[in-house]
């Protein structure tokens, strides 16, 4: 038992080689009978798809229990771990950095594949064989980059280190347990749609039942999406200490520019499932998400953000991700421009009708995507030209994207409400009248009742808001005709959008309220010290210190007060973690659905005083519940009836 | 012209013009927003107007850092081996702020030659640099190197784009 913990680093290693091996076999095999017509040969792309799946899961264990054990002799171990670390952190260290979050990169594709290769049966077998031997393609990728440039089970031989250097600070938090695996998730199982769509290019069968196939497992990657950034956003914002929830830095423009993407794709999607329509259009989204997240990978894993020089002199991982995003992107719209031309979409439509909204929309976001690409590549191709080093500010970012949001959300009640096919802009009209009245209404008198204060961002954001909530609203009552029992009668797939487009409105509300009526100050504060800051007084009751187990804070305690009474106690503290000897903040925070009240320490000041700085932002919760809303809805769509109808049938 | 033909001449121009100004608007934006990187070499050698939104960074001087008695302001001084910015900020400083730690500062120069700071960027990781403070401490140095083997050129920019050592 003691050898074989010894050699555990190797068995991972070699499960990871065995892994690759199988991907080799899943990409080969199976196409090889497709291009034969060989069933049996076909019929291999499940077995070796569950296979890759069990070594890499192995192999991802390894890595972890290497963690818990404190292996030091594994560099990566004794880089990003410490034996005084709690043993949860232990375990998120595993993908605290590069090479280990690729490792879980790849784990979660090989997952993928077993959700597909189980979850198929109703799928044609040449269709599987194709989908999975894709998804082969990838991830022989992306394994032979872990093992090339960023094995995560190296050694440091012979003289292992006695301590681990300790995983950052700022990753020892509940926040990194659950946001990389979630955001991984979506990135990764947008390669499900991108091989979904690839399979269809090579056969030819760009219908709606592809589209059918398709709809859930990008509606599931979408989900993850979803949460993942939510839960970025949520992180950045409790963590690190000065309350900003989104700061449009590349690494957060990564995620979300395939989630933009992918949220056109599942309505295209829809078109072409429904009526037959935009299927060029719906494969071109498919390979753009997916490539977005590589391309979302390459940003953040090349060192290219730091600095195009740090690429430039250690080119070996950049220079292998950018071939692996050259080949994918290259290789799938060659594939695109031989293949397309033969796709031809049936049907017509008016101009003012259902699918004309969703195709704006889908324009929209596209446009969306693209003002990201081009803040987050601006400053590289800037600096690569040798012009000098510039940053984009967060300011242009909200230039373009406030407008945009505004006409998608006047385009999505629009769209909800309207009809397939041919529609009328006078029955549009009223339809959609009540609720733009209802809309205006409600934006010109809250920020009055809520704040007493009027600005014209608010009642535009509040106005658009509203107008969703009540033109989805009006729809319902439209198609239920009033009666409240009808209402679950209206498919699975129609209550999650319902659900879904609701939560953009939550989103839409808290950014706004947020953005425009946020309140702060950073005052000096010693023991006994009152501050006011809106509704609320802030006591300085007294200061101390605490015991971590792997690191000591210097606390502050503070009473909040409102209208002369207490209603609650905030002790931020100022951590000192002794294995990294670094400093960090950690924040107070008051929740209540309608506002947070932040409290964070600066420096120490002379006699007892710190900088302090106060926060009060109200709706700041409806940001991240709106994202919860967004991912039920998805939930909710996928379990639409008719997804199952066919496992059904296929079965019987 | 057929009239259909004609009808879709109209919107296919319709969608280039609104296109091209979406884009124009776009850029010029992007160009308003962005802020360029200035070492303490080039301010000191007034190539910055003041007023201008720009970000300027270096290593922050040993000793050089003073509070004010009351309120949370602060003051001190950027290098990059060549040249010094005093650089004036109010409120909380990030947690990796240290005497000779590198440091970006996003503000505007005013008019005595002092950097008034709206924010001040540290990284969260002790030894990170910031690539534009790494480039300008290399570009200084190289530029010193420079004037020693030959008083005459004052100013080469050939180490630029190299950025070898990280």
């Amino acid at each position: 038992m003691e050898n074989l913990a010894l050699y555990l680093p190797e068995i991972g290693q070699f499960a990871l080689i065995l892994a690759l091996v199988m991907a080799v076999l899943q990409v080969v095999i199976p196409l090889l009978g497709v291009n034969q017509g060989q069933l049996w040969l076909m019929g291999y792309a499940r077995p070796f798809a569950v296979g890759q799946a069990l070594f890499l899961v192995i192999s991802l264990f390894v890595l972890a229990a290497c963690f818990v054990m404190d292996d030091f002799s594994v560099a990566y171990v004794a880089a990003n771990s410490n034996s005084l670390l709690p043993v949860q952190f232990k375990i998120s260290a595993v993908w605290g950095a590069h090479e280990g979050s690729l490792l879980l990169w790849v784990t979660m594709l090989g997952l993928w594949s077993v959700a597909v290769a189980l979850l198929s049966r109703s799928l044609p077998l040449d269709m599987v064989a194709r989908v999975l031997s894709i998804m082969g393609m990838i991830s022989v990728g992306f394994i032979l980059f872990t093992l090339e440039t960023s094995n995560p089970f190296a050694r440091h031989l012979p003289s292992p280190p006695m301590e681990g250097g300790d995983l950052n600070p700022l990753l020892q938090d509940f926040g990194l347990i659950v946001h990389p695996p979630t955001l991984y998730m979506g990135y990764v199982g947008l390669s499900v749609a991108f091989a979904f769509a690839l399979a269809a290019l090579m056969s030819g069968r760009l219908d709606a039942a592809w589209a059918r196939w398709s709809r859930p497992w990008t509606t599931a990657a979408w989900i993850f999406l979803t949460v993942g950034i939510a839960l970025g956003s949520w992180w950045a914002y409790y963590e690190l200490g000065w309350g900003g929830w989104w700061f449009w830095d590349p690494v957060e423009n990564a995620s979300l520019m395939p989630w933009l993407v992918a949220t056109a794709l599942l309505h295209s999607l829809a078109v072409t499932e429904k009526r037959g329509l935009f299927k060029s259009w719906t494969v071109l989204l498919a390979i753009f998400a997916f490539s977005l997240s590589l391309l979302g990978t390459f940003l953040v894993r090349s060192g290219v953000l730091t600095s195009v020089h740090a690429f430039a002199s250690d080119p070996e991982r950049g220079v292998f991700i950018l071939a692996l995003l050259g080949i994918c992107v290259g290789g799938s719209l060659l594939l695109y421009a031989i293949k397309a031309p033969t796709v031809a979409s049936v049907g017509r439509y008016e101009v003012v009708s259902r699918e004309t909204f969703l195709l704006l929309n889908n324009l929209v976001l596209v446009v969306m995507a693209l003002a990201v690409l081009t803040g987050t590549l601006y400053p590289l191709v800037y600096d690569f030209m040798g012009l000098g080093k510039l940053s984009v500010g967060a300011a242009w970012f909200n230039t373009m994207f406030v407008p945009l949001t505004v006409i998608l959300a006047v385009l999505m009640g629009l769209g909800a409400a309207s009809r397939w096919k041919k529609d009328t802009l006078p029955r549009l009209a009223g339809v959609t009248a009540v609720a733009a009245l209802v809309a205006i209404v409600f934006a010109v008198v809250t920020p009055f009742i809520v704040q007493g204060e009027w600005q014209g961002k608010v009642v535009l954001g509040l106005g658009v808001a509203a107008w969703l909530v009540a033109a989805t609203l009006a729809d319902i009552w439209k198609k239920s005709h009033g009666k409240l029992a009808k209402i679950p009668k209206l498919g699975m797939s129609y209550l999650g959008m319902v659900l879904a487009h609701t939560g953009v409105a939550i989103t839409i509300v808290g950014v706004t309220m947020v953005s425009n009526y946020s309140i702060e100050k950073s005052v000096r504060m010693s023991p006994g010290d009152v501050e006011t800051l809106g509704d609320y007084q802030f006591e300085f009751t007294q200061s101390g210190k605490i015991e971590g187990p792997n690191y000591t804070s210097q606390a502050v305690r503070f009473n909040v007060i409102q209208d002369g009474e207490v209603i609650e106690q905030l002790t931020p503290e100022k951590r000192h973690y002794s294995a990294r000897n670094s400093i960090m903040t950690e924040a107070a925070i008051d929740v209540t659905l309608f506002r947070d009240i932040y409290v964070s320490m600066g420096e120490p000041l002379e006699n007892g005083a710190w900088g302090m700085r106060l926060q009060v932002k109200p709706f700041m919760r409806w940001t991240w519940l709106g994202a919860i809303f967004m991912a039920l809805g998805g939930f909710l769509a996928m379990l639409d009836k008719r997804y199952r109808r066919r496992v059904g049938v296929a079965q019987a | 012209m057929h009239p259909q033909r004609k009808k879709r001449l109209r919107l296919i121009l319709f969608l280039v013009i609104a296109v091209g100004a979406a884009v124009g608007l776009a850029m010029y934006s992007l160009s308003q927003n962005i802020n360029l990187f200035q070492t303490p070499t080039q301010i000191a050698n007034g190539e910055v107007p003041p007023g201008r939104t720009i970000r300027a960074g270096g290593l922050v001087v040993e000793g050089s850092v003073v509070r004010d008695k009351e309120g949370l302001g602060v003051t001190f001084r950027v290098t990059d081996g060549q040249s010094e910015v005093p650089i004036h900020y109010e409120g909380i400083l990030p947690d990796l702020f240290r005497e000779g730690q590198g440091i970006v500062a996003l503000g505007q120069l005013d008019n005595s030659g002092v950097f008034e700071a709206s924010e001040v960027l540290a990284k969260h990781d002790e030894n990170y640099m910031p690539p534009e403070v790494q480039d300008a401490l290399e570009k200084a140095h190289l530029d010193g190197k420079a004037k020693m083997e030959n008083a005459n050129s004052s100013d080469t920019d050939t180490s630029y784009g190299k950025g070898a050592g990280y």
